[in-house]
């Protein structure tokens, strides 16, 4: 057997490099929600475990310069819903977030490593789609940014380079009236997989929508961000005929797998009525804010 | 396999242990420090078995490297009772049954309790969502909440 090595570097220089000389052979470790399961299944066999939770910029929720916020990738869904203002701004990204697994899940699993970890289905992903997140990467070669829905690239792939470390999650300025919403559609009522998810991020001035993103997850290898559907609502006043044409769109998107939890045509059905019901959430919660 | 130092507090105790890279929480409290309380489930996050609170925080401790107790503060179901005096969850689980074969009862009572700390008025539909990662095959759940409720009511009275 060979030594496994376990690290918790301070900064976030020591974890690249760390992460770069393991060549291949290092994990990143978040929350661990997922990494500790595939450890166990022998998905995953690490020679060298990188706990990120030490590094500052990781663990850590800032307003930036012109009111947006940036989350550190590590910060554990708990902690983002006890912040005192990122819930009242973000109420959809929150709940995406939140809905992932169980109170003792929260308690580790944060919105970094859910998106790393590749899944087509991962709660808060079209959550973060929707909002325009933008990422900040660290690796070898220094730091870049890229928008969220450019950042995976297929099931359990991502666009991070060997020796990359997802640092945070960029989410803009708010304009007054914004708001954002996440549902899931899943067979039981908690603690089970996305059929489909959807979010919705819209900007209305006296009941017009000005601005509108649509993310789309668990019907296509990646989470989708669609923009036929945010064309659609832009300009209207989500009048039925506004919805029926993102709806239309958002089933256009979809290219999903058939299993026992979501049949094609099912996931396909759902994708259209997610999107009604989500961009009414959100437009109540624009009307509002 | 080389064996990292670990120094941490269990329920208010300063602890040492060895522990390699790999070995998760929940088998360095049962089979190293001897707590066996925590129960194994599933191993793998669904279950709640292996609750216990990491620095107040509700985790689960299979989903959690040994290692990563370092410099933090856990606690386990054995530091719910204070000697003889049982917590009055604990209490009120013995008095409605609230168990059957009890292997789900230490991460139930360990959750509850996380909850009743964050929230001492919690609704039902609290108490369920709260609880949705604690499985427990024999009770069927009701006599669970219906316990978590009542002791909630019973503690804001005694406050
Ligand atoms: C019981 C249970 C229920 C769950 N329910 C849901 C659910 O409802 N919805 C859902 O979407 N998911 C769910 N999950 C999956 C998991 O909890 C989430 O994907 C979670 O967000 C992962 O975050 P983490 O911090 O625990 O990641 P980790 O396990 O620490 O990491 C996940 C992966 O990403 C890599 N990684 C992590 N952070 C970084 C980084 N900053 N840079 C580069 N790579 C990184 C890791 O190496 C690993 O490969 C569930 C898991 C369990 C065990
Ligand atoms: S043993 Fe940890 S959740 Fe089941
Ligand atoms: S009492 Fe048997 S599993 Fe809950």
């Amino acid at each position: 057997m060979t030594d496994i090595r376990y690290l918790a570097p301070q900064t976030l220089d020591e974890a690249v490099g760390a992460f770069a000389a393991a060549q291949g052979a290092a994990r990143i470790l978040a929350g661990g929600t997922d990494l500790l399961v595939q450890m166990r299944n022998g998905m995953a066999k690490p020679g060298t475990i990188i706990d990120i939770k030490k590094i500052a910029e990781l663990t850590t929720i800032a307003r930036t310069a012109d009111g947006g916020f940036r989350v550190g990738a590590a910060v554990s869904g708990a902690v983002l819903a006890e912040h005192e203002s990122f819930g009242t701004v973000w109420p959809g990204v929150l709940e995406a977030v939140n809905l992932i697994g169980s109170t003792q899940v929260q308690g580790r699993a944060s919105p970094g490593g859910n998106l790393c970890h590749g899944s087509p289905a991962a709660d808060s992903v079209p959550a973060m789609v929707a909002a325009g997140a933008v990422l900040t990467i660290q690796g070898p070669n220094g730091r870049r940014e890229l928008p969220v829905e450019a950042f995976p690239a297929g099931p359990g792939r991502t666009k991070l380079a060997p020796g990359e470390i997802l640092v945070s999650f960029t989410l803009p300025a708010r304009p007054k009236g914004s708001g954002d919403a996440y549902l899931r559609m899943i067979p039981r009522t908690e603690m089970d997989i996305a059929v489909v998810g959807l979010a919705v991020n819209l900007t209305m001035a006296n009941g017009v929508v000005t601005a509108a993103r649509v993310g789309l997850g668990a019907v296509a290898p990646t989470v989708l961000l669609v923009e036929a559907a945010a064309k659609a609502l832009i300009g209207s006043k989500l009048e039925d005929a506004a919805l029926e044409t993102a709806a239309a769109a958002c089933r256009a998107a979809c290219n999903p797998i058939n299993d026992k939890r979501g049949t094609i045509e099912y996931r396909t059905k759902v994708a259209g009525v997610l999107l009604k019901r989500v961009a009414a959430i959100a437009a109540e919660r624009a009307g509002r804010a | 396999m080389a064996k990292l130092h670990v120094t941490t507090t269990i329920n208010g105790e300063p602890t040492e242990f060895l522990a390699s890279p790999d070995q998760n929480m929940l088998d360095v409290l049962r089979d190293t420090l001897g707590l066996t309380g925590a129960k194994e489930g599933c191993g793998t996050g669904d279950c709640g078995a292996c609750s216990i609170t990491l620095d107040g925080r509700l985790v689960c401790s299979c989903l959690m490297l040994a290692v990563e107790a370092e410099g933090h503060s856990i606690t386990t179901i054995e530091g719910m009772a204070q000697g003889d005096h049982l917590h009055p969850l604990q209490q009120k689980f013995l008095e409605m049954a609230a168990l059957q074969c009890g292997i789900c009862t230490p991460g139930v009572l360990v959750a509850a309790k996380a909850l009743l700390e964050k929230n001492p008025d919690p609704s039902e539909t609290e108490v369920r969502f709260w609880l949705a990662g604690n499985l427990c095959r024999c009770t069927g759940y009701d006599k669970i909440v219906r316990a978590v409720l009542e002791t909630a009511a019973e503690m804001r009275g005694a406050a």
